[in-house]
């Protein structure tokens, strides 16, 4: 039976105070609390495993590489990714969209091919194929977004018309927090042949994915929003695409043979994973994706959609509030919103002061903030461990906050 | 830094000493803010606007009779109550000495942890405009208004 307050428990972060005020954490979607299973995880790793992974014979090197491998196996099951040889290891979401973007025009982007992206991308999925797109002469289209936040895929079949090499889509904006069809622009992008990445930064953390029925090419994610280790992250890619791509940076166990004329590159996945890894953070995807399982659990979801479905009302009734993605269908409890005459970085400072943590300002996707005409805006971001008590105190909260203000 | 600024410097301390909640002084950094008037729209000109603030701030000066003046304005009304302060202390003051000046009442009213670059409110870029500033007016690259109307007499 899913109880709130024993999930919390395990989260020694959540019991914390600010300026003497319990914290009230509702940044989770830029970064997860750890649960202790997690943070043990890393402490042990540190002290009997810590050794470079896949170079020495000796044991504490044998120990350190079984957990890291143990890591890809967990999360080549969590998505449901053929091999492990698909799974490369990256320092987080960014870095995974970089090494896609750049190895992948590499080989199959050349002098006017476009790219395709949605609007509602933030910028660690703009900016890797913009940089790309100018190293290879080619060019970005964009799918629009709806003034209710869903994507209008009135022109999709135009939109991927010509010489389209690759579209680029999140699975859930980090604005928005509104779920994108990525099926259906998979299925129109596969007709023509061209592969789709699918940004699942904030996706992995609120639903059950499936790589093979997203039906995708690459996924992206961190680990740090789904309660492991910070600077982890993955870059699933089906084994054909990857297998073509060149390596993205040199040097460490990426090799296969090295003279000065030529080197051979390490098997898929090594190939992408140059230098020292984040062997003990990336270990921590173990009991993080566990974690992370069970908050799949019908009665963990039933909790979980009740707090988006509560804050949703609430806000959307509240009279001072312009609520952005009004959409309510395939929400998750992350909210982007502004107040009438009220800055949006005053009201994170004085929220801040009442021990609530949101997010301010552009929420690193400045395009989409320039469609909807604003600024800035207020992003409060919930996880299974959040409660309606803490949105009802938030929301008083936030009243207060208008009026001091105002 | 003269007499008159120090004078200040210890009033914004004293007045920030009789709060012990953190929501008090912010209140009080949004009451500045109200109070801070509004620079005329036509000035909020992107020369004007500081870079690297979350929110907009737009800084403008003037120098005159060997001393600075700044007038400032923000869309946020925090940021606005913190300008206005920096200004208070900072207005009538020679370059010279506010280049050099290391704005420590900031650290001493709680305000340090918002000195850290990566916070949002920008206080430090508004700080390094300050100096900026002043550093142009002793280097002479700013000329001093009112010495210049006297030349063209």
């Amino acid at each position: 039976m899913f109880n709130v307050n024993d999930i919390r428990a395990c989260f020694p972060a959540l019991s914390g105070k600010v300026y003497g005020k319990p914290l009230v954490y509702f940044d989770n979607a830029a970064t997860s609390q750890r649960p202790r299973t997690v943070l043990e995880a890393a402490d042990r790793l540190s002290v009997v495993s810590n050794a470079n992974i896949h170079r020495a014979v000796h044991r504490m090197a044998d120990d350190a590489t079984q957990a890291y491998e143990a890591a890809r196996e967990a999360v080549r099951d969590f998505i449901g990714a053929d091999s492990t040889g698909e799974i490369v290891f990256t320092s987080g979401a960014t870095a995974a969209m970089n090494l896609a973007a750049f190895s992948f025009c590499e080989r199959f982007v050349s002098e006017g091919d476009v790219i395709v992206v949605s609007a509602v991308e933030h910028h660690s999925n703009i900016v890797p194929w913009q940089l790309a797109a100018g190293r290879k002469g080619a060019s970005l289209r964009v799918i629009p977004v709806n003034d209710d936040g869903t994507l209008d895929l009135v022109d999709l079949d135009r939109l991927l018309d010509g010489p389209v090499r690759i579209v680029a889509v999140a699975q859930i904006s980090n604005v928005l927090g509104i779920r994108n069809p990525v099926e259906k622009i998979v299925r129109a992008a596969h007709e023509r042949s061209i592969p789709v990445l699918v940004d699942g930064a904030q996706g992995i953390v609120h639903e059950k994915t499936d790589v093979k029925k997203l039906g995708c090419d690459f996924y992206a994610f961190s680990g740090h929003k789904i309660y492991a280790a910070t600077g982890t992250g993955i870059l699933y890619g089906r084994r054909e695409l990857l297998e073509e791509m060149p390596p993205y940076m040199g040097g460490g166990e990426m090799v296969g043979r090295v003279t000065f004329g030529k080197t051979t590159y390490a098997p898929l996945p090594l190939k992408f994973e140059a230098g020292t890894p984040n062997f003990i953070g990336q270990a921590t995807f173990v009991p993080a994706l566990e974690f992370a399982g069970k908050m799949f659990a019908p009665d963990a979801v039933e909790h979980t959609d009740n707090l988006a479905s509560y804050m949703y009302d609430r806000l959307v009734s509240h009279p001072g509030i312009k609520l952005f993605g009004e959409c309510r269908e395939g929400r998750i409890p992350l909210f982007s919103f502004t107040v009438d005459g009220v800055h949006h970085e005053d009201l994170a400072l004085v929220l801040d002061k009442m021990g609530i943590a949101v997010r301010s300002g552009q929420l690193c996707a400045e395009p989409l903030m320039d469609r909807f005409g604003v600024t800035g805006m207020v992003r409060a971001s919930l996880l299974p461990y959040n409660t309606v008590e803490e949105i009802d105190y938030f929301m008083d909260s936030l009243d207060r906050a208008i009026k001091m203000l105002k | 830094m003269s007499e008159q600024s120090r004078k200040t410097e210890s009033e914004i301390i004293e007045e920030f000493g009789y709060f012990d909640e953190w929501l008090d002084k912010y209140e009080y950094l949004i009451e500045l803010g109200k109070s801070l008037p509004a620079m005329d729209e036509g000035a909020k000109t992107d020369d004007r606007l500081i870079k690297g603030c979350q929110s907009r701030v737009w800084l403008d000066y003037r120098y005159e009779d060997g001393k600075l003046y700044f007038t400032a304005d923000s869309d946020a009304i925090i940021t606005k109550g913190i300008i206005s302060l920096l200004i208070k202390v900072c207005s009538g003051e020679t370059p010279e000495d506010l280049a050099g000046y290391d704005f420590g009442f900031i650290g001493k009213i709680g305000l340090k942890d918002n000195l850290s670059p990566t916070r949002a409110n920008g206080l430090v870029s508004m700080i390094a405009r300050i100096r900026e500033i002043a550093i142009e007016a002793v280097s002479g690259k700013i000329g001093d208004c009112r010495a210049k109307a006297e030349e063209e007499k």
